[in-house]
């Protein structure tokens, strides 16, 4: 599913003293099935970015397409239907719930589905045997290492069989080793047929062969990446 | 009056007035700077308080809905404390208010239930596009409820417990004057009759507005014309079957326990009903509309099929009610 | 629209789960809007059980009372006035009474006292209820001496107790042979306390009380209907005052539902922030925070108002009762008929999930539109 920026802008605190243009004007494509990532310091504008495509906000002006349809002034209630069909996200803090288990857990986006239990209960299933948690299934994720909470945090984007996967400072919270084996399973989901987008200013991620195409940001503008 | 069931009302009317006071604010702001295009912090703001907006305005009608089963309960339960009442008429008659107070709540729930529908309606388009509509007409709905407020406030204070008043026996009786003797000097025969055909009128049109999902307005007018039939008919010749008595005609008597509250059966399906029909008329008109020509096609059949539920409940409750009566009105009928 | 039911089903798991893992919140809320639900509760179904023993109590007195008015205040019958009445069409039977008050000094109380002729006393046979037979410690074939009129001591032994079950009335009762109430009170023969006349068909009473108030120009007929009339206003007047006095809890409650509802955690807040992020919708948190409404109301609700049953009908309001007892010291241990009415039901829904309902819309929704992209910042 492509995804087509023109001139996107964000701004906080509007008509107020302490106004913050944060994104000052992108225009940019991503392309389907590679795994691109947004690179920067922090304060650069990638998370806003970020948000602005996975439908968690909203542009104050600009374009945003998603394939043939303008996501960009659709109303939250309707991003949230395109999103959660959409795209999966990978938090930089795992951002699993506390108290819940990991199969809970990894069902909690398909809740608003409504799905049959036993047939959301069975993705979730399969997913965890796919990542190699399938003994973990029913403990609480606070019983999780770094490396398993990533990978529940992984299954969990996936439960609802998104086309484009988002992934925000991934390797934050992990060491170099858990970090090549994060890329390596970003490559697998690229493989099969995802779309990736990352942002990081991590060198293991943005210098790793799997990636296609790194775009630089500075102060809310693009300053390199372009095509 | 001090009574629990009255200063539950009173305290209801005042909140929902409130509530819709704030949601009228809200629904200027609307009106002058809504602009779905921009991403503005004005307009996400004003997008995320629609949500607090018609949670408000759903639970205020629901609790005007409430109080309108409440009011006629309580009616009903109060007609022991004064001299002359016998059922809610005589509640009503007490003083100049206890009919506006009725008609104003049925008002509002027909009113309520078109706007809840419009609101439905609006949230599954992605661009709202009703809610300039959806929201001016809740700034006419206001007036309403706040007539209903102040209409009720005046109903019971001004309750004179050593008032006489006079019940059903002399307001619906076919001797006396005003719309309520004519009502109820119709021939049964008559009304009967009316009922029968303006059934099968709106069976028709309901069904042909599910079938076709077109034409609400269809529904709508046959409908209201249903209501206002059955509602003559319950008066002029359902109660005498009800009471089995041949000048019996009050509308009210039949909601008693004496009566198997057969009265909520035939009233609740009638006032269902009446409700979904004229909304059907809100909801076709926006087929044209690209982001709602989906659900107006979903929702219009579901509507009409539920408004035909209710009348056709309501017609087996009234054949029934007339079916199992001993009372034959041979004179009457031939 | 088999999903959108399982949507709600998941949302009420997920609620569920929350409140359970919050427990301390959760109960807390759940204590205090129980303990609202019950003292409401309990003062309606008091007072409308109160209305119906009275109500039940007034069916087997007669229809018409004739007391007799003297420059506005009520004095004695005369015994002719019996015979002044005559024979009143409808009118099937009619007899004089004697009733009054006694001051016990001993027991600081009042009895009243009263003249019975269906249980052919002796005329130092006396019957009491349990009230007076607990507080001054008498039984069966005990004496009661009580001061005449004139100072003298008379000695009555007590024939009998009068049954408990409807104590809440005779539990201050004293019945006497009329002989020995005119002696003990100094009452001639020509007096009555007042007239009781029984009607059998209740469309004439009202022509029975005019055409009383013709014959006999000084009498005043209380009917029985009026008295059912001025009850039921009453009762339903009381029970609006003690509401009302109550409003200032229902009003503290809100404000602590409010408080509760919009004091979040910032736990909590992730938790809602995530679920945001992963997914779900601003309306689908409020639906969700709606059902843990629904759920915490319906456990409030029939906890409180079973407590409120039982506290009533089984302990006999046994909390109400130092309030009640200061009325009286003869407080009578009664057991009152249970009954549950519709209207009550639907007032006190009105009264306490209504209230909650409205305290935390807004605490709910400012939760529910929490930036779903608050967990990436």
């Amino acid at each position: 599913m492509l995804i087509e920026l023109t001139d996107v802008r964000k701004a906080f605190n509007q008509g107020k003293p302490n106004e913050f243009w944060a994104i000052q004007g992108i225009t940019t494509q991503f392309e389907v099935n590679r795994i691109s990532c947004l690179k920067g310091a922090s304060g650069s504008g990638k998370t806003t970015l970020m948000s602005m495509i996975g439908c968690l906000s909203r542009p104050t002006s600009g374009r945003i397409r998603l394939q043939d349809r303008t996501i960009s002034s659709l109303p939250e209630r309707f991003l949230t239907q395109i999103r959660r069909h959409t795209f999966g996200f990978i938090f930089q803090r795992f951002n699993l719930i506390p108290g819940l288990s990991v199969v809970e857990n990894i069902m909690l986006p398909a809740y608003p589905l409504g799905l049959k239990a036993s047939r959301l209960r069975g993705r979730a299933e399969r997913l965890l045997e796919q990542f190699l948690l399938a003994d973990k299934a029913s403990n609480p994720v606070e019983w999780l290492s770094g490396g398993e909470a990533q990978r529940v945090a992984i299954c969990r984007a996936l439960i609802n069989d998104p086309q484009i996967l988002i992934a925000d400072e991934p390797t934050a919270n992990l060491d170099s080793r858990l970090s090549r084996e994060f890329m390596a399973l970003l490559d697998q989901l690229s493989k099969a047929g995802k779309t990736v987008l990352i942002s990081s200013h991590d060198p293991v991620v943005f210098d790793s062969p799997c990636v296609d195409r790194v775009v630089e940001l500075e102060d809310g503008l693009m300053v390199a990446g372009e095509r | 009056m001090l009574n629990p069931a009255i200063l539950a009302l009173l305290m209801v009317s005042v909140l929902v007035s409130t509530m819709l006071l704030v949601a009228a604010a809200f629904a200027f702001r609307i009106l002058r700077h809504w602009d779905i295009q921009s991403g503005s912090e004005l307009q996400l703001r004003l997008e995320r308080r629609t949500y607090l907006v018609s949670t408000l305005l759903i639970w205020a009608f629901t609790f005007e809905f409430l109080s309108l089963l409440l009011f006629i309960y309580n009616a009903e339960a109060l007609s022991g404390q004064f001299v002359g009442a016998m059922c809610a008429t005589g509640v009503l008659n007490l003083n100049p208010w206890g009919w506006p107070t009725l008609f104003l709540k049925i008002t509002l729930f027909f009113v309520a239930a078109i706007w809840l529908l419009l609101n439905y309606l609006d949230n599954r388009g992605y661009d709202y596009p009703l809610i300039r509509f959806k929201y001016a007409l809740l700034l006419l709905a206001l007036p309403l409820v706040v007539a209903e407020t102040i209409v009720q406030w005046l109903h019971f204070t001004e309750m004179e417990p050593n008032l006489i008043t006079s019940c059903c026996g002399t307001l619906f009786s076919a001797d006396a004057q005003g719309v309520s003797a004519e009502v109820s000097g119709i021939a049964p025969a008559n009304s009967i009759l009316a009922l029968a055909i303006s059934g099968i009128v709106v069976i028709a049109a309901g069904v042909w507005v599910a079938m076709r999902g077109t034409s609400g307005w269809l529904l709508s007018i046959t409908g209201a014309a249903a209501f206002v039939i059955a509602l003559m008919a319950i008066i002029s010749s359902i109660s005498l079957y009800i009471y089995e008595h041949p000048h019996h005609h009050c509308p009210f008597c039949i909601l008693k326990q004496g009566h198997g509250y057969v009265g909520y059966f035939l009233y609740i399906p009638l006032f269902l009903a009446t409700a979904l029909s004229l909304s059907a008329g809100f909801v076709s008109p926006w087929r044209k509309i690209v982001s709602l020509s989906q659900t107006v096609a979903d929702v219009l059949p579901v509507i009409s099929w539920l408004a035909l539920f209710f009348f056709l409940q309501f017609y087996l409750t009234s054949a029934w009610s007339i079916w199992s009566s001993r009372l034959t009105m041979m004179e009457v009928w031939w | 629209m088999i999903a959108l039911l399982r949507k709600q089903r998941y949302f009420i798991d997920y609620t569920l789960g929350t409140m359970m893992r919050h427990k301390g919140k959760s109960l807390g809320l759940l204590s205090v809007y129980t303990l609202i639900i019950f003292m409401l509760a309990s003062v309606m179904l008091f007072s409308h059980a109160m209305r119906s023993e009275a109500v039940a109590l007034l069916a087997n007195s007669p229809e018409i009372v004739v007391q007799r008015i003297q420059a506005g205040r009520s004095v004695m019958v005369p015994a002719d006035y019996l015979q002044r009445i005559g024979k009143l069409r409808g009118v099937t039977e009619k007899r004089g009474r004697l009733w009054g008050y006694y001051y016990d000094p001993a027991v600081k109380a009042n009895y009243t006292v009263m003249a019975s002729e269906q249980d052919q006393l002796s005329i130092t046979d006396i019957v009491i209820g349990e009230g007076i037979a607990r507080t001054r410690g008498l039984s069966i074939g005990d004496y009661l001496t009580l001061r005449s009129h004139q100072g003298k001591a008379f000695s009555f032994r007590v024939l009998r107790l009068l049954e408990s079950d409807s104590e809440l009335i005779s539990s201050d009762l004293l019945l006497m042979n009329p002989q020995g109430y005119r002696q003990l009170f100094g009452l001639d023969e020509s007096l009555y306390t007042d007239l009781v006349l029984s009607v059998r068909n209740p469309r004439e009473i009202q022509k029975i009380a005019e055409k009383l108030t013709r014959l006999l120009p000084d009498s005043r007929p209380i009917l029985r209907s009026e008295i059912l009339r001025t009850y039921e206003s009453l009762f339903s007047w009381r029970q609006g005052v003690m509401l009302i006095l109550l409003l200032g809890s229902v009003l503290a409650f809100v404000i602590f539902a409010w408080d509760k509802a919009s004091g979040l955690s910032a736990e909590e807040r992730k938790e809602i922030g995530i679920l945001k992020a992963v997914g779900w919708e601003t309306g689908e948190v409020m639906r969700m925070k709606f059902w843990e409404g629904v759920i915490i109301s319906l456990m409030a609700f029939l906890i409180g108002y079973l407590a409120a049953y039982l506290h009533v009908f089984y302990t006999s309001a046994g909390l109400f009762e130092p309030v009640l007892k200061g009325w009286s010291v003869l407080y009578p241990r009664f057991q009152l008929t249970p009954s549950v009415d519709g209207l009550q039901l639907a007032t006190l829904f009105f009264f306490t999930v209504l209230p909650y309902t409205l305290a935390t819309i807004v605490p709910v929704w400012r939760t529910s539109i929490t930036d779903p992209d608050l967990v990436m910042r």
